[in-house]
C-alpha cells in the first residue's frame, strides 16, 4: 500500500520547508499512504471532459478602484513581527 | 431565569423596555464562565475589562432612549480564527500563540456597528483543522453535555460555550463541516450560509474555496438575527457575493404548507448511529406533519464527498499557510542559522501534527507529477457533487439529512486515526464542496442525553428558506429547550 517513499516523504517535507526526524518521517509515510489510498476512490469515476470547479460562485477578475487607503501604521505592521531593525523586518543573513 | 440562559431576542426586548441592561447581561455571563470555563475550556481569552467598558456605553445610549440594533449590549464569542483588533488571536496554534491583529475583521466591525459586545475568543482545532477540538495548541474543549466527550470541531469552544451559557451566542467558521457538525453534538443551532455570503476579509485562511463564517446560537430566531448583522458584500473580499440581503427575520414565518423536502438516500446508510436515524427519521416525520411534502432523491456522487475534500482542502491550506515563515509576525525559532533552516525550524517548531500532515498532502497533491491525478481530478469531481445538488434542487427545495452520523465521541477516541476523524465530515463535506448554505437544528437526545442534530440543506442563497423550515420545526417541538447540566 505504501505509495509514497520515504524519499517522497522527504522531498514534500522539504518544499513544504517541513523538517522530520526519522520516526515521524515513517508515521507519515504510513499516514499518508493510508489517506492517499482512500482518495484513490476517485478513480472509481470517470471524470472525461467535465469541468473542473474552482470556486462555486462564478467569479471572474474582481476589480476595485485603485484608490490610495491608509490601512495601517508602519508600527502596527511591525509589532508582530519577532524582529524588527529600524522599521524593516529582521532575517538572519541571506547572503555571504 | 438568570440572563446567560436567554436568548438574543428575550434579552432585547427587556433592553429596550430599559428592564435590564447590558452591563447586568455581561456580569452573568461572566459568573457563569467562571463557573464552568474550568470544566469545559471553551474560552481562549477573555476580554472582561473591555467587555464592561463597552456594556456602559450601550447602557448610556439605551438610556439615552436610542433605538439600538437587536444585538447591542450582547455578549458575543469570537472563535479564535477571526482577527480582533488589539485582542490576542492564536487559530488555536503556537505559532500565532502571540499574535494581536493591528485590524478588525469585517464580522468584528459588524458586530461592533450593532453594539455587541464581544467576551472572548473561543477554542478550536489548530487552523480550523480538526473536527474534535482535540487538535488545539493550548487545550482540548469538553462538550458540556458530557465532559469525557469531545464538543464537535473544529469551531468547538464556539459551540460549547453557546451550550454551556456562557455566551449567549458566538462566532465560528465552517470549511467542511466546522460549524454544523459541533452545534449538532453540542445541540445549538449552527448556520453555515452561502459560500460568499460573509465576508472573510480578517478571517485566517485554512482552504479559502470553502471557508466561511456563521453563527452559533440557542434559537432560530437568534440565528436570524445573526445573519442580519453578518451579511452582505465586502470590498475587501473578492469572493464576497454581490447579491441583496434580505431582512433574514422575515423568514421566521411557521408554515411548511407546500415545501418540497429531499431525503438522499446516500445519507442513509450503513454505519450511522440506530439513535442518530431514528431522531431523525422522527424529525422527518414531524416535518411531513407540518405540511411539507417528503420525497425520495439520489446524490450519487456523495461518497467522494470526502476523498475530495482531503485533496482539496489540504491543498489550499498547504498555499495559505506558506506565509508562516516566522518574518513578519508568528513564532520564530532561534536555532536557526540560515533563512531556509530559520523557515524550516519556525514552522516545525510551531505547527502541530495534524497542520503538518494537511501541509504535507497538499504539497504532495500540488507538486510537479502529482497534480492532473489528485487535484484537478478532486475538481472535477467537486463538479459532479455540485451537480447532484444542483439536480435535486430541481425537484426539491430543501434537502434533510443526519448533520453527523454519530453523537459525541470520547476524547482520544478518534485521535490516533486521522481518516476515521476525517469521516466524521461525511454528511457536512459535500454541500461544502457545493457552496450551498446548511443549518444545524437540536433534534432529539440519545439514551445518554448526547444531542442529535438535522441538517437543512438550501440552494445558494436561499438561507431564508432554511431559517422557515427551522423555525417551524422548533416552534412545534421542545428539543431547542433541552440544556445540559453542569
Amino acid at each position: 500500500m505504501s505509495k509514497i517513499s520515504l524519499e517522497d516523504v522527504q522531498h514534500i517535507a522539504n518544499l513544504a520547508r517541513l523538517t522530520f526526524n526519522e520516526q515521524e518521517m515513517e508515521s507519515y509515510q504510513h499516514q499518508l499512504s493510508r489517506i492517499l489510498d482512500y482518495i484513490e476512490k476517485l478513480n472509481q469515476l470517470d471524470t472525461e471532459g467535465v469541468p473542473p470547479t474552482s470556486h462555486v460562485i462564478p467569479i471572474r477578475n474582481v476589480m476595485k478602484p485603485d484608490e490610495k487607503r491608509d490601512l495601517f501604521q508602519r508600527e502596527d505592521i511591525t509589532a508582530n513581527a519577532p524582529s524588527t531593525e529600524q522599521g524593516y523586518f529582521e532575517v538572519p543573513k541571506v547572503i555571504e | 431565569m438568570p440572563l446567560c440562559t436567554q436568548t438574543v431576542h428575550q434579552l432585547h426586548a427587556q433592553l429596550k423596555n430599559r428592564e435590564i441592561t447590558s452591563t447586568q447581561i455581561v456580569a452573568s455571563v461572566f459568573d457563569r464562565i467562571k463557573q464552568v470555563d474550568d470544566k469545559i475550556g471553551g474560552y481562549l481569552t477573555l476580554t472582561e475589562e473591555s467587555a464592561f467598558e463597552a456594556a456602559a456605553a450601550v447602557d448610556q445610549r439605551f438610556e439615552r432612549g436610542e433605538d439600538l440594533a437587536k444585538l447591542a449590549g450582547i455578549p458575543v464569542a469570537i472563535k479564535d480564527v477571526i482577527c480582533t483588533h488589539g485582542i490576542r488571536t492564536t487559530c488555536g496554534s503556537k505559532i500565532l500563540s502571540n499574535f494581536v491583529p493591528p485590524y478588525d475583521a469585517t464580522v468584528m466591525k459588524k458586530l461592533k456597528s450593532q453594539g455587541a459586545i464581544t467576551i472572548g475568543k473561543t477554542n478550536m482545532d489548530e487552523f480550523a483543522m480538526g473536527s474534535s477540538t482535540e487538535n488545539s495548541a493550548f487545550q482540548p474543549t469538553r462538550n458540556p453535555w458530557n465532559l469525557e466527550t469531545i464538543p464537535g470541531g473544529s469551531s468547538g469552544g464556539s459551540a460549547a460555550v453557546v451550550s454551556a451559557d456562557a455566551a449567549i451566542l458566538s462566532l465560528g467558521s465552517d470549511t467542511g463541516g466546522s460549524i454544523r457538525q459541533p452545534a449538532a453534538l453540542c445541540g445549538n443551532v449552527g448556520m453555515k450560509p452561502t459560500y460568499g455570503r460573509i465576508s472573510r476579509f480578517g478571517l485566517i485562511a485554512f482552504a479559502s474555496s470553502l471557508d466561511q463564517i456563521g453563527p452559533f446560537t440557542k434559537d432560530v430566531e437568534d440565528c436570524a438575527i445573526a445573519l442580519n448583522a453578518l451579511c452582505g458584500h465586502d470590498i475587501m473580499d473578492s469572493t464576497s457575493a454581490q447579491v441583496d440581503v434580505p431582512n433574514f427575520e422575515q423568514s421566521l414565518v411557521n408554515d411548511l404548507q407546500g415545501l418540497k423536502i429531499g431525503l438522499p438516500s446516500e445519507y442513509f446508510v450503513e454505519g450511522i448511529d440506530p439513535e442518530v436515524e431514528t431522531a431523525v427519521h422522527q424529525a422527518i416525520a414531524k416535518l411531513e406533519e407540518l405540511g411539507a411534502t417528503i420525497h425520495n432523491i439520489s446524490m450519487p456522487h456523495t461518497e467522494y464527498a470526502i476523498a475530495t475534500y482531503y485533496i482539496i482542502a489540504p491543498a489550499e491550506a498547504s498555499a495559505n499557510l506558506a506565509r508562516y515563515d516566522g518574518v513578519r509576525f508568528g513564532y520564530r525559532s532561534e536555532e536557526a542559522e540560515d533563512l531556509t533552516s530559520m523557515y524550516k525550524q519556525s514552522r516545525s517548531q510551531g505547527f502541530g501534527e495534524e497542520v503538518k500532515r494537511r501541509i504535507m498532502l497538499g504539497t504532495y497533491s500540488l507538486s510537479s507529477g502529482y497534480y492532473d491525478a489528485y487535484y484537478l481530478k478532486a475538481q472535477q469531481v467537486r463538479t459532479l457533487i455540485k451537480q447532484d445538488f444542483d439536480q435535486a434542487f430541481e425537484t426539491v427545495d430543501l434537502i434533510v439529512t443526519p448533520t453527523s452520523p454519530t453523537p459525541a465521541f470520547k476524547l482520544g477516541d478518534r485521535t490516533a486515526d486521522p481518516l476515521q476523524m476525517y469521516l466524521s465530515d461525511i454528511f457536512t463535506a459535500p454541500s461544502s464542496l457545493a457552496g450551498m448554505p446548511g443549518i444545524s437544528i437540536p433534534c432529539g437526545l440519545t439514551k445518554n442525553r448526547l444531542p442529535i442534530g438535522l441538517q437543512i440543506l438550501a440552494p445558494p442563497f436561499e438561507e431564508g428558506k432554511l431559517l422557515q423550515a427551522a423555525y417551524t420545526f422548533e416552534q412545534n417541538t421542545d428539543h431547542h429547550l433541552h440544556r445540559p447540566e453542569l
